[in-house]
């Protein structure tokens, strides 16, 4: 496989399939610049560019390249804190380095390439931020640095220094380059190692004819989730199939009644696609995950990992979504979200099947909704109770949390005990629905939140929803704007 | 008199970067483009080996089989180690030793080290260890801090401070309280995990690289577990990717295991943690159970309070001694606790022993006190503040429970100016009557202080070493005992020589810290490293400057006040020379160009018997006012605004002390909000990666965050009169704490402060606020009774 690294063509073979970006980095091409604070995606440390070809040149977003699985950027451009100096011929600081070092953003320094990487991904995509406000730009910058943990500064002079590099025209600024070779960018063979193999098929076609052949091997999209085996519990991934390079998977259409979400469709774009038709799920992807973990993390990979406390889930189930699920023969079957859940970590996705899209109704999209998410920190958090909420042109609620089962799952009993009494609700018999739904679920207690506070939020998010929903009363703005 | 060539253009170049000035972190440029090096960005050479351990899945246990065969032939695997390998001392503990490097027989900790791997790579190691098989007889484990209590099983015996008498003054006292408050432990969660490296030399000695706060101890345990003498190890450390007490003695072992498998097999050696193990295998702040009876007049003036301060130590004392005294020296935080007794306790669990941590027990302690005030307020319906003040210490009433006499009142100064700056009382107003109005969403507000006694409580490391040189062209490497873990210590250190001489800041280098260049240094903790090494760089600077106006004085016919250091030039009477001309002609009239600096803080003691002295140089001060809104809903809240006032003496740095200001704010408003250190009920930590322990994000920084230097000279000779600042504003962050116990009070009507533990989760404050219900229900049900 071939990527170009900071403005240099890499050619790469005979390398293990679940190699790391983060790992090649700093092992094979000596580039120290990342850091491993955590090899799981948390701490942002590890934050490098990563950039494809787009209509207006190369489009880069940071990434963390510790779970950044190296064979995942065939065709790609990397740039590393190293290559953010070397771009500018001059060797002088780009913007975001100078105002970390005026504005004295850097202490022990370790965490501090990663954040340069972060703001510089934003400065270097924020050419109509330059006129802003600090007030417009701040909650850019969170945005931008949500998945860069910091242990000694206390972030104000980061933010500050966010603040001042995006006042800095950005086409002054030419890390954001193509790289010219005599030669395009071949589209070799990628990685392989013996008999294994990271394989990154072009089309739906290629894929079903890779699962016909390699039934055991590990599909993988952005791989947020799945890298976690190979850093945390050391485990080799020897065969995997990459979903990125098929545009079918990566498409997202909007038609009259429906709106269509290619698995493999990675949450920023969804972000950007659904800003106006869902922005309360928007608001809550925000939340779902830091920047870095959502410009690779796809909805596709949320659904099919069927952990009970992902958050879309929830919000799919809420909206009735469908699956479109396509296997090795080439064929393809329809089914509803709700029933796609069989129990802890369990799906009707058989050997040789793939989710390869999502289906939303426009006409449930429009409807009123409202989404909840408990956490004990507000920004990159899993959810102790995440509970979404449908009010449908019936003043029917369509009610689906995470966090309270197995599964992510919809509260049909307590649905139905609404809508029987939809038109004399009262606190009386919210306060019903309430111990109805606590019938219907029995969370468990772990490290994110007792079953007691489990149970008592899903009544809380319960009461919420039903006076914003059908009493059409403001009952609490709660403390966060959004989500 | 000669004649003196002046050079002006030196003098243009002159670039102001002393004492006082605002001058970047000195890593800053190379922090920015990703070329600070840290001890794995170091080259590893091909024959380097990695090292991982076997970790115990029992809490406490009799190890009854080990079989490693497995292991030893897994891919990669170069040697595996276990106790009886280890060629000199097995134990690695500071100060009362406690800690096997590998365990023997019996392990009392899920994650203690029982073998060690030497593999070709990372993964190698790590994957091999997983195949051990390892048989344990279970035996009864301590978990909690009640266990310990119950148990009466101490890890050190117990310390007690008495002054007066507390039990008559509660006895008499016209209002008595009683309470009790459980504060959790904080992981430290440094960026850059534990990690060290090791050399073998050709004497059989080691060069160990290390990111440790405290070299000198690596130094000495690396040369007891190899059963060599001291000369034969160098440890070596340029920076930390952060430190906040979590690498003062948690670093030493993998610098052991290191050197013993580098001594073995004549191969450089690397141990890394990986994050899950180093949240797993290494100490962390205690948790600690306080309880208290207080006794107090109607202004909520103190008569008397006796308190336990129980500290969850672990299996081992590690430092615990020093970190429970110092929950009892803090134990009155800034407040004259007239009568009182307070009783340390060192409790033993099964489970990692706990370590120092930014505030060293001082924090927990306060905690208790802060939790006091707020009861005491609601008890007589007055406004916690005002029940603040009428505590401080004044003159008069200054004696702390130690007997140590506080001398410099800054704290009436600092919260008057803060509640004034901060509008605190119309704040106080608005915010009473928005939650008058608001149903669900409810806010608070607290203000705070903050006293830190500053020294090591252990009079011994009070002391530190430089060695400076100056080379012929002017320039100067300045070395010490100090410790670079982001704090801008090298900073500081740095401007202190420039300014002595009076020469610009890129004169001078620091050097890495190496323990052959300058010997037996104390860890770099307690706030005390500008402190301590910037007084020894001082005094390292004034023996060569007083060589050199020596010299200038018989070669010029000077008298030494006509003889200055300023504007990178000499001036020798009315005509001047650049510094570096005048060092050029020094040498070659054979002056000294180098010397060592040493120090030790004067008047500190402390009676262990009496449990009476003067264990602090000083005291630093601050006070912060936090603001904050609540859920009552959800428990949800956020943090709205801060004002901070700070004491930091006269600043070395400014940029640099409001870093530390801040940063300690932020650290520790997460150890009393999102941080949540939890073990099961078979004793294994249960927040072991951060996607399940949760440090502030830029998100959780309040939006309004003024901080401000309480810019007023220390009243003892410190270095250029500064104060320390590492530690200290980490209690700041106990008024959001007390914010959010006020949101919560408010739907009491401020009659009651629920009980509110921390870390205060969103689940806590919700818990909270249905105890919140009750009392009101209480009440009612009462007023009800006797109106019927």
């Amino acid at each position: 496989m071939q990527f170009v690294l900071n403005n240099n063509l890499v050619d790469l073979e005979n390398i293990a399939p679940d190699m790391t970006l983060l790992r090649y980095l700093r092992s094979e091409q000596h580039l120290n610049g990342a850091k491993e604070g955590c090899a799981s995606g948390d701490c942002g440390a590890c934050t490098v560019l990563v950039g494809h070809k787009s209509p207006n040149g190369v489009a880069y977003t940071a990434v963390n390249s510790c779970i950044c699985a190296l064979g995942s950027l065939q065709n790609q451009y990397v740039i590393t804190v190293e290559g953010l100096q070397d771009a500018d011929s001059t060797g002088s600081l780009h913007p975001v380095q100078e105002a970390m070092v005026t504005c004295h953003g850097s202490q022990c320094g370790f965490c501090t390439p990663g954040f340069v990487m972060s703001l510089a991904a934003l400065h270097g995509n924020a050419e109509d931020l330059q006129n802003a406000s600090d007030e417009e730009l701040r909650p850019k910058i969170l945005d931008a640095i949500s998945g860069n943990l910091c242990r000694c500064t206390g972030y104000r002079p980061i933010i500050d220094a966010g603040i001042q590099a995006l006042k800095i025209p950005a086409q002054t600024v030419n890390i954001v380059q193509e790289w010219r070779p005599n030669a395009p960018l071949a589209s070799k063979p990628a990685l392989t190692q013996a008999d294994d193999f990271y394989w990154q098929p072009a089309t739906e076609t290629q894929l079903q004819s890779l699962l016909r052949g390699y039934p055991d091997a590990r599909l993988i999209a952005g791989g947020t989730d799945l890298m976690l085996e190979v850093t945390q519990l050391y485990k080799s991934l020897p065969q995997l199939i990459d979903l990125n390079a098929i545009q079918s998977l990566k498409n997202l259409d909007v038609s009259d009644t429906h709106v269509t979400i290619g698995a493999a469709v990675i949450y920023s774009d969804v972000e950007t696609a659904l800003a106006r038709l869902s922005p309360e799920f928007v608001k809550l992807l925000g939340r779902l995950g830091s920047r870095q973990i959502r410009n690779r993390g796809t909805l596709g990979g949320n659904i099919c990992n069927a952990s009970p406390i992902a958050d879309c889930p929830p919000y799919l189930l809420a909206l009735d979504a469908e699956l479109i699920i396509g296997n090795s023969a080439g064929e393809y079957r329809r089914e509803f979200l709700t029933d796609f859940y069989l129990d802890y970590k369990r799906t009707t996705l058989a050997r040789g099947e793939y989710l390869a899209q999502i289906v939303i109704e426009r006409s449930a999209l429009a409807q009123p909704l409202k989404l909840f998410k408990i956490t004990k920190r507000y920004e990159d958090d899993i959810s102790a109770v995440m509970g979404a909420f449908r009010c449908d042109a019936n003043k029917r609620l369509s009610i689906a949390f995470g966090g309270m089962a197995a599964t992510p799952k919809r509260a049909r009993l307590t649905e139905a005990f609404l809508h029987q009494h939809a038109d004399q609700l009262d606190d009386e018999l919210i306060e019903q629905a309430c111990g109805i739904l606590a019938s219907e679920f029995s969370p468990l207690s772990d490290v994110r939140a007792s079953s007691a506070y489990r149970m008592a939020m899903a009544c809380s998010l319960l009461k919420k929803a039903c006076y914003a929903l059908l009493l059409n009363a403001e009952l609490s703005q709660g403390v966060f704007d959004h989500a | 008199m000669r004649k003196i060539n002046l050079e002006p253009h030196a003098r243009e170049a002159f670039k102001e970067g002393g004492v006082g000035h605002s001058v970047a972190h000195e890593s800053a440029i190379k922090h920015v483009c990703g070329t600070a090096e840290y001890v794995d960005d170091l080259p590893a050479p091909a024959n380097m080996v990695f090292v991982a351990v076997g970790q115990s899945t029992q809490a406490h246990a009799r190890i009854t089989r080990v079989d490693l065969s497995r292991v030893k032939t897994a891919a990669g695997v170069v040697d595996v180690i276990v106790q009886a390998d280890i060629p000199g001392k097995v134990d690695v503990g500071p100060v009362y030793g406690g800690d096997p490097l590998l365990a023997g027989d019996i392990v009392e900790f899920i994650g203690q080290a029982i073998f060690a791997v030497a593999a070709t790579s990372f993964e190698a190691a790590q994957r091999a260890v997983a195949l051990a098989e390892i048989d344990y007889e279970p035996l009864p484990a301590l978990l909690t801090i009640q266990d310990s209590l119950d148990a009466n099983i101490f890890v050190l015996p117990q310390h007690q401070l008495l002054m007066g008498e507390p039990d008559a003054a509660i006895a008499h006292a016209q209002h008595k309280l009683s309470g009790e408050i459980y504060v959790r432990g904080q992981e430290h969660f440094y960026l850059e995990g534990q990690i060290s490296q090791a050399n073998v030399n050709e004497d059989g000695g080691v060069h160990i690289i290390c990111s440790t706060q405290h070299p000198t101890e690596v130094q000495k345990l690396v040369a007891e577990v190899l059963g060599v003498q001291l000369h034969l190890v160098v440890a070596e450390v340029r920076r930390m990717g952060g430190g906040f007490g979590g690498k003062e003695t948690q670093a030493a072992p993998l610098a052991c295991m290191a050197a013993i498998f580098a001594k073995r097999l004549k191969r450089p050696v690397r141990y890394r943690m990986a994050r899950r193990d180093d949240m797993i295998q290494t100490g962390k702040r205690h948790d600690f159970l306080n309880r208290w009876q207080a006794g107090f007049d109607n202004d909520g003036r103190l008569e008397g309070v006796t308190m336990v301060l129980a500290g969850k130590c672990g299996y081992s004392p590690d430092l615990s001694d020093g970190i429970v005294d110092r929950a009892m020296f803090h134990a009155d935080n800034a407040y004259f606790l007239n009568n009182t007794r307070i009783l340390g306790l060192r409790c033993k669990t099964h489970t990692v022993s706990n370590t120092a941590f930014r505030g060293f027990g001082g924090p927990k302690g306060m905690m208790a006190v802060e939790t006091l005030m707020d009861d005491i307020a609601r008890h007589l319906g007055k406004d916690p503040l005002d029940v603040r003040k009428v505590n401080l210490y004044q003159p008069g009433r200054d004696e702390t429970p130690y007997g140590q006499k506080v001398e410099q009142h800054q704290l009436a100064e600092i919260i008057e100016r803060l509640e004034k700056n901060s509008d605190y009382r119309a704040r106080r107003n608005s915010i009473t009557e928005f939650n008058r109005t608001n149903k669900f969403v409810k806010k608070g507000i607290a203000l705070t202080p903050v006293k830190f006694g500053i020294s090591f409580t252990a009079k011994h490391l009070n002391q530190a070493g430089a060695l400076l040189h100056i080379y012929t062209d002017g320039s100067m490497q300045i070395s010490h005992g100090g410790t670079e873990m982001g704090q801008g210590l090298y900073t500081k250190i740095r401007q202190i020589v420039a300014s002595a001489f009076g020469v610009s800041s890129d004169r001078v280098i620091v050097t890495s810290t190496r323990t052959d260049k300058v010997p037996n240094t104390s860890p770099t903790a307690a706030s005390s490293g500008t402190d301590l090494n910037g007084m020894a760089a001082k005094d390292a600077c004034d023996k060569i400057k007083a060589d050199l106006i020596a010299f200038a004085m018989e070669h010029y016919q000077l008298t030494a006040d006509q003889i200055r250091f300023a504007e990178d030039q000499v001036y020798l009477g009315d005509e001047s020379i650049s510094f570096e001309t005048f060092i050029k002609f020094a040498y070659l009239n054979r002056v000294a160009l180098s010397a060592t600096g040493f120090y030790r803080t004067p008047k500190i003691s402390y009676n262990r018997e009496t449990a009476k002295g003067q264990p602090f140089l000083y005291f630093a001060n601050g006070a912060a006012a936090s603001e904050v809104i609540i859920d009552t809903l959800t428990g949800e809240y956020r943090v709205t605004r801060v004002d901070i006032l700070h004491d930091v003496g006269k600043s070395l740095n400014p940029a640099i002390d409001i870093g530390q200001i801040e940063g300690a704010f932020i650290q520790g408003m997460g150890w009393l909000t999102t941080e949540e250190l939890l073990w099961d009920n078979k004793g294994r930590v249960i927040s072991n990666s951060p996607a399940n322990y949760k440090i502030p994000t830029a998100f959780d920084v309040p939006e309004i965050f003024n901080v401000e230097l309480f810019d007023q000279a220390n009243n003892e000779n410190t270095i250029h009169l500064s104060k320390a600042v590492g530690e200290p504003p980490l209690m700041l962050a106990i008024s959001v704490w007390a914010a959010l116990r006020d949101a919560c009070a408010s739907t009491t009507h401020y009659r009651s402060s629920p009980r509110l533990d921390t870390p205060a989760t969103p689940e806590r404050i919700y818990w909270a606020l249905e105890d919140c219900k009750k009392f009101n229900e209480s009440v009612d049900n009462r007023a009800e009774e006797i109106t019927a």
